[in-house]
């Protein structure tokens, strides 16, 4: 019998079916869910922000990777599409495009080339871009348009939470619920925000303990406030209904790369970023707090890390 | 019936095919290659030389020193050489001794029952198990000898058959509590006694349904014994972790069972304790389970230590033209071989032959801090962080901050990760270049 070459490694020999891009390219695909509903509620033109932000990501991505001297066919690894799509859905639905590729641009190369790439990021790359845009183009990116099913004259200027902030008028559970309300073209339904967040918790994709610690938090931090002044702050059920919360507590927490990697890490990480949320709605110049929220918590994430190490078997701590 | 576990660990698919399969005895082949080292520690000492006539069960290399173990030969034969070969664990050549079967294979002292082996005081069991040169046979092959003679200040309350078999694929151990599971406990009695240990608990997967069924039918019989079933995952069958399972109690970092009162020991080798001391006979055979997608005759088959893989695949079927991947052990923390010469020595639970569809070439790609490896580390380590600081060539602060030593290379971490980083790799060189270092 001739002699084959076997194949030589360490063990173990087989090995899970999961990969980077398999998780990544689900993520890309729940997220069909927020985006279908920026199509139903504000038209086709999100579409195309949603193309051109996840086009100038993996564009922009290979430019750097060939740069770097690295394999450039991982600008298709599905992460830098999850971060143009997911940038493209904190905007406002009628962002000019060429201001969305330049936000996407800037989150790849600053936020994540610049840290070495996938996996060495500190901060969201999705929500780096969010701040940059919203720094550079304060207009553009405060500018809301009202939903396709609203009453052709309804008054539009502003999103729920700045409608309460600054003239205390509370919109419908049901609206923020489902979606039929203005914001950022992905943020609006809770609904389809819970279904894609839920099928990623289901495959495993997503701890649960991030999104649940998150929105309790807020909850919990938002109902304090409201115990104390039903006049002046909105209630917690409203808290966790409008905004960004949901798209942040199921897509932008969530990150594997930048949130902690010990489950107790996790709920530590999505109380401290709940608080910041009611933090800023409540007490800033401004009426929302996820993008700040977490990216607050993203440079505290080693050191969370570094306190929740799990005891080894064995070990004895005092 | 309570099902005892332990934190963290996979479910990788389990492919026990074989454990329909009953143990048939392999023909001697012809030739036999038995390395001097199939243990934990120094390699025995030959004593024999090139043109001796051996009989079967004559011992043909002598323990060196206190952690070794006695070789004797598997049948009778001709000494041909004393050569260095291939080994499957060493994976360097090591030095054989070659035999000639005559074919007759006659022994050197016929096993007879010995009188009143059931009131053998505990020297008279270690004396017969270190003769028989029996070592741990789930694997890491420590002679066990040595582990049924702790210090003084470590006195043993418990002994642990290990009946989990985690690995996927290996069905031996399984095979054997169903065939001869009265002779397994009898052999947790003989060490139980040379423990003075006050309870044996025979633990098993729930996978492995008949063998605990058999188990059961039995243990009635014994003083002090129990069955427990434990949760099908994958590392059960390690020994902290089972002592975790069933105990609650935690071998202390750097420790052993003993520093908890435990006794680990498998199912084959507490058969061969058995045969040793009722028998007197040596080991010189033991269960293995060929297996995987590239072989013919997958089953469990007691075979002569000595038998060149290849022998053992020929004897069995042959082995399907693509296979790529041939694994002494099981597919978690078996050895990948570099040819089919290698022989089955007294470690080897499991031939495993894969064919490219199961042994696949992975790429690592970044690392992505999904977490997976933290959460499936049995040990309660941070795989990733040791990977990262191995990488960067931090050896010491791997020790220090993340426990390097304490890695006991299961490779759940390699199997869940999605990054396909190899883990086991990156720890197993860490843990060498700090020896190096030291």
């Amino acid at each position: 019998m001739s002699e084959p070459n076997f194949i030589l490694s360490v063990s173990p020999h087989i090995r899970t079916s999961e990969s980077v891009k398999r998780v990544m390219w689900f993520t890309v695909f729940t997220l069909l869910f927020p985006a279908a509903g920026a199509v139903y509620f504000f038209g086709f033109y999100p579409i195309l922000v949603m193309l051109v932000s996840a086009a100038t990501a993996v564009v922009v991505e290979a430019i750097f990777l060939k740069l770097r001297g690295r394999d450039v066919s991982q600008c298709l690894d599905g992460s830098a599409v999850i971060t143009g799509i997911l940038l493209a859905l904190t905007l406002p639905p009628r962002f000019p495009l060429w201001e969305a590729a330049l936000g996407s641009a800037f989150a790849i190369v600053f936020a994540k080339q610049f840290f070495g790439g996938i996996g060495q990021n500190i901060f969201n790359p999705a929500l780096i871009g969010r701040a940059f845009l919203m720094a550079a183009f304060p207009v553009d990116g405060t500018t809301w348009v009202p939903t396709r099913l609203m009453a052709p004259d309804t008054f539009t200027g502003a999103t729920p939470l700045a409608t309460f902030k600054f003239m205390k008028v509370l919109t419908p559970y049901k609206d923020l619920f489902f979606g039929n309300v203005s914001g950022s073209m992905g943020e609006t339904s809770a609904l389809l925000l819970i279904i894609g967040g839920l099928i990623l918790i289901l495959k495993g994709y997503v701890d649960f303990r991030l999104p649940l610690s998150y929105i309790a938090s807020v909850f919990f931090f938002g109902g304090i406030m409201w115990l104390i002044n039903p006049a002046k702050y909105p209630d917690p059920l409203f808290h966790i209904l409008s905004g960004g919360l949901m798209l942040g507590a199921f897509y932008m927490i969530t990150d594997m790369v930048t949130s902690p990697i010990t489950s107790k890490g996790r709920v530590i990480y999505g109380i401290f970023a709940g608080f910041f949320v009611v933090l800023i709605r409540l007490f800033s110049g401004y009426p929302e707090g996820v993008m700040f929220s977490i990216l607050i918590m993203n440079t505290i994430r080693p050191w969370i890390d570094r306190l929740t190490e799990p005891r080894i078997l064995g070990e004895v701590r005092r | 019936m309570a099902k005892y576990t332990f934190p963290g660990g996979i479910h990788p698919p389990y492919h026990k095919v074989t454990t329909g399969k009953a143990i048939e005895r392999l023909q001697v082949p012809s030739a036999l290659f038995i390395p001097l080292c199939q243990h934990t520690g120094k390699p025995a000492k030959p004593l024999v030389k090139r043109g001796d006539d051996v009989k079967k069960g004559q011992k043909i290399a002598e323990a060196d020193g206190f952690i070794s173990a006695n070789i004797h030969a598997p049948t009778s034969g001709k000494i041909r050489t004393i050569i260095e070969h291939p080994h499957p664990v060493l994976l360097t050549s090591s030095p054989v001794i070659v035999i000639e079967p005559d074919g007759k294979d006659e022994w050197f002292e016929e096993p007879a029952e010995r009188a009143n082996w059931q009131e053998s005081s505990p020297e008279d069991i270690v004396s017969a198990v270190k003769e028989a040169g029996i070592v741990g046979l789930g694997g890491a092959a420590f002679p066990t000898h040595v582990k049924l003679s702790p210090p003084k200040d470590k006195p043993i309350d418990t002994v642990i058959i290990n009946g989990a078999e985690c690995e996927p694929f290996l069905t031996a151990d399984d095979r054997i509590l169903q065939e001869r599971a009265k002779e397994v406990l009898l052999g947790a009695y003989l060490i139980k006694k040379a423990l003075g240990a006050g309870r044996v608990i025979v633990a098993i997967e729930d996978n492995k349904p008949e063998a605990a069924g058999k188990v059961s039918e039995v243990i009635g019989e014994f003083d002090g014994f129990e069955l427990k079933i434990v949760k099908t995952k994958y590392p059960e069958g390690a020994e902290k972790q089972l002592i975790k399972a069933l105990t609650k109690r935690e071998v202390p970092r750097g420790g052993l069972p003993m520093d908890v009162k435990c006794l680990v020991q498998n199912v084959q080798t507490a058969l061969a304790i058995y045969e040793a001391v009722r028998y007197g006979k040596p080991l010189i055979e033991r269960v293995l389970t060929l297996s995987g997608d590239g072989a013919r005759g997958a089953g469990n088959y007691l075979v002569r230590i000595g038998t060149k893989f290849l022998d053992v695949i020929e004897m069995t079927g042959g082995m399907e033209e693509k296979v790529v991947k041939v694994i002494n052990g099981g597919p978690m923390m078996g050895i990948a071989q570099y040819t089919l010469d290698v022989p089955v020595i007294k470690g080897t639970s499991g031939i495993l032959l894969f064919t490219h569809k199961t042994a696949k070439k992975f790429e690592e790609y970044n690392c992505i801090r999904c977490s997976k490896c933290v959460d499936v580390c049995p040990m309660g380590l941070l795989p990733l962080m040791l990977v990262e600081y191995v990488k960067a060539g931090r050896y010491f602060d791997a020790k220090e901050k993340y426990g390097l030593l304490d890695c006991i290379e299961c490779g759940s971490c390699a199997y869940a990760c999605p990054s396909k980083i190899n883990h086991v790799q990156w720890i197993k060189y860490g843990k060498q270049e700090l020896r190096r270092a030291s």
